[in-house]
């Protein structure tokens, strides 16, 4: 491809744009100037997360037909919706960045695309919808709520609406905990159960230390990312410590102290070969997640061509009585 | 189909404490009206069941959340009418849904057919919602004033419902080849258990003016029915009606297995609370 001399002022006038936006940690709208660097790092990044939105809805759809209350059930069913929700606005944020929906379903079904490993864990028990509330979505919304004022505008203002409802998310989580600890001997096993599996790979969330963790650094500069993973963790942490008391559970993690003098939680050693293996697709539900994914969008696909179809007859015949 | 999420995409824990408000508090339902009210409010619960089946499996994202909503408004209308039910015998909500065995159930057989395909979930929706709503636009001037409410609040949900199943059976019957021969084969599958719906018995006739006769409900539904299949340009089905008795307690095999998965979890805990 030939590059003019006129294109080439035209994309420094754009860099210049691009840097005092972000020096001044103003948006960038879709129509602006960017980096393809920028963009690439975005579409991979809002498209993995709106991955793990649809997938993140089977640990949770796998208990709605089983849920013990029907107020549980309703419960249940509103939070998984809300996550496919969520998916529809990622996806949407990530198409104002040049990618189809059609391509990003392609590479989540096909394997070639990521999405949080957390979701490759079974949810054997009705606690662990406790678990997943709390911890997940609880470790969610530490990652998340910086990522509201991430400089990418679509981006920015789809976490606000998320992040409000991730926070419902968390407290439904932390309730369904609490009935079951302050309930009979049988359920409060169930909730400590559900907890000692979902709080190291909860913990592992957050990423690597940031020392290991090869795309923080262009993230920060570029306003993306605003804390580092173990920054992130921390506050993770610290907010589950008083919860755990309020539980009258106990916390997986024998090791956890805090360090007055720097104010921290020192954790116990995180299994990164686990987080390695499942991130790399040897965990539990890998195999169990892309298949589910992959057979609804299979026997969909009769009813999209049909849609698809129909649309494009009502299109003809409107273009005929014109 | 997708502008419709946005009117019903924000469930909020508020909405689901409504059905209580609606109700009042100290309202008792005589055995009768109690009866009448589990019927309703088991065909909501078993519908929603199955709806909720779907969740995470639909043809497209948008459908996950249609269905979403369409299962939670009815297990709204069912959390509603079982609760009021409960009145009668002292029992409540979850007792009726969880510790109630299947001759014990008053559902039709129309909601307990099982999902299917898209297809038989739509057509089976199609049915039932063009009922409902001839149902709940009759009761809402019900002299009983719990059953009266319940039936405004859910008289629009479910012409939503209506809406959103018609403009599929639309797209199903008018889009390729495979989706109208797969449409008029759940549509004759379903059609059945029509009749079931507009049957007459003791307990609506004594109930004149509480609830209105189901066989009062039929020409409406007809002319919704029929509207919608001319505009697909499908024939109504010429299938022999199922003796349904889901009124009496009476249900189909997939009943048994419905139930099973629904209540192992709460039977398996007496005494617990969630």
């Amino acid at each position: 491809m030939v590059t003019t001399t006129a294109e080439l002022a035209e994309d420094e006038d754009g860099r210049a744009r691009f840097d005092a936006l972000i020096a001044a940690d103003q948006r960038i709208e879709p129509r602006d100037w960017m980096p393809d660097k920028y963009r690439r790092t975005l579409v991979r990044q809002i498209s993995q997360h709106a991955h793990s939105e649809i997938i993140g809805m089977q640990p949770e759809a796998n208990w709605i037909t089983r849920a013990p209350s029907l107020k549980r059930k309703a419960i249940l069913m509103a939070k998984v919706q809300d996550e496919a929700g969520h998916g529809l606005y990622l996806y949407a944020a990530a198409q104002t960045l040049g990618i189809s929906r059609e391509e990003m379903t392609a590479q989540l079904i096909e394997g070639r695309a990521r999405y949080s490993s957390i979701f490759n864990y079974h949810t054997p028990t009705w606690a662990d919808m406790g678990a997943i509330g709390w911890l997940v979505d609880g470790a969610a919304i530490c990652n998340q709520v910086p990522l509201c004022r991430a400089s990418y505008g679509p981006y920015g203002r789809a976490m606000v609406r998320i992040c409000k409802e991730e926070s419902f998310h968390q407290r439904q989580g932390f309730e369904i905990l609490y009935e079951l600890s302050h309930g009979t001997p049988e359920q409060k096993q169930m909730a400590q159960d559900a907890v000692d599996r979902w709080y190291w790979p909860s913990l592992m969330m957050f990423g690597p230390s940031d020392d290991a963790s090869p795309n923080s650094a262009q993230s920060m500069a570029w306003n993306i990312k605003r804390f580092s993973n173990d920054e992130l963790r921390q506050r993770f942490v610290g907010m589950c410590v008083p919860q755990f008391e309020a539980l009258g559970l106990e916390c997986p993690d024998k090791d956890l102290r805090y360090d007055e003098e720097t104010g921290t939680w020192i954790t116990g050693e995180i299994d990164w070969d686990e987080f390695a293996a499942v991130l790399d697709g040897r965990g539990p539900a890998n195999a169990a997640r892309l298949r589910h994914r992959r057979e609804a969008h299979d026997d969909g696909a009769w009813v999209r061509e049909a849609a698809a179809e129909y649309a494009r007859k009502q299109h003809d015949s409107e273009r005929v009585a014109v | 189909m997708s502008e419709h999420s946005g009117a019903h995409g924000d469930v909020s824990v508020d909405e689901l404490t409504l059905a209580e408000e609606l109700l009042g508090s100290g309202t008792t339902a005589t055995p009768p009206v109690a009866e009448y009210a589990m019927r309703l409010g088991d065909d909501a619960l078993i519908l929603s069941q199955q709806l909720g089946g779907w969740i995470s499996r639909a043809p497209e994202l948008e459908e996950d959340l249609a269905l979403g909503n369409i299962a939670l408004d009815l297990i709204g209308h069912a959390r509603a009418l079982l609760r009021y039910a409960g009145t009668a015998s002292d029992r409540s909500e979850d007792d009726l849904a969880f510790w109630r065995d299947e001759p014990e159930f008053r559902s039709c057989w129309l909601v307990e057919q099982p999902n299917g395909h898209f297809g038989d979930t739509i057509a089976r929706q199609f049915l039932f919602s063009a009922y409902q709503v001839e149902l709940y636009q009759a009761l809402a001037t019900s002299t009983d004033p719990s059953l009266g409410a319940i039936a405004g609040k859910a008289e629009r949900e479910v012409a939503y419902h209506l809406d959103h199943a018609a403009q599929w059976m639309l797209r199903l019957a008018g889009g390729t080849e495979e989706s109208r021969g797969r449409i008029t084969v759940s549509l004759g599958d379903l059609y059945p258990y029509v009749d079931e719906l507009f049957e007459d018995d003791e307990l609506t006739d004594r109930l004149a003016g509480v609830a209105p006769r189901p066989s009062s409900l039929r020409a409406g539904f007809d002319r919704t029915v029929a509207s919608v299949l001319a505009e697909a340009d499908l024939e109504t089905p010429a299938v022999k009606p199922a003796r349904g008795d889901g009124r009496r307690g009476g249900h189909t095999a997939s009943m048994g297995y419905l139930l099973a998965e629904m209540q192992w979890l709460a039977r398996r805990h007496p005494g617990a609370t969630w």
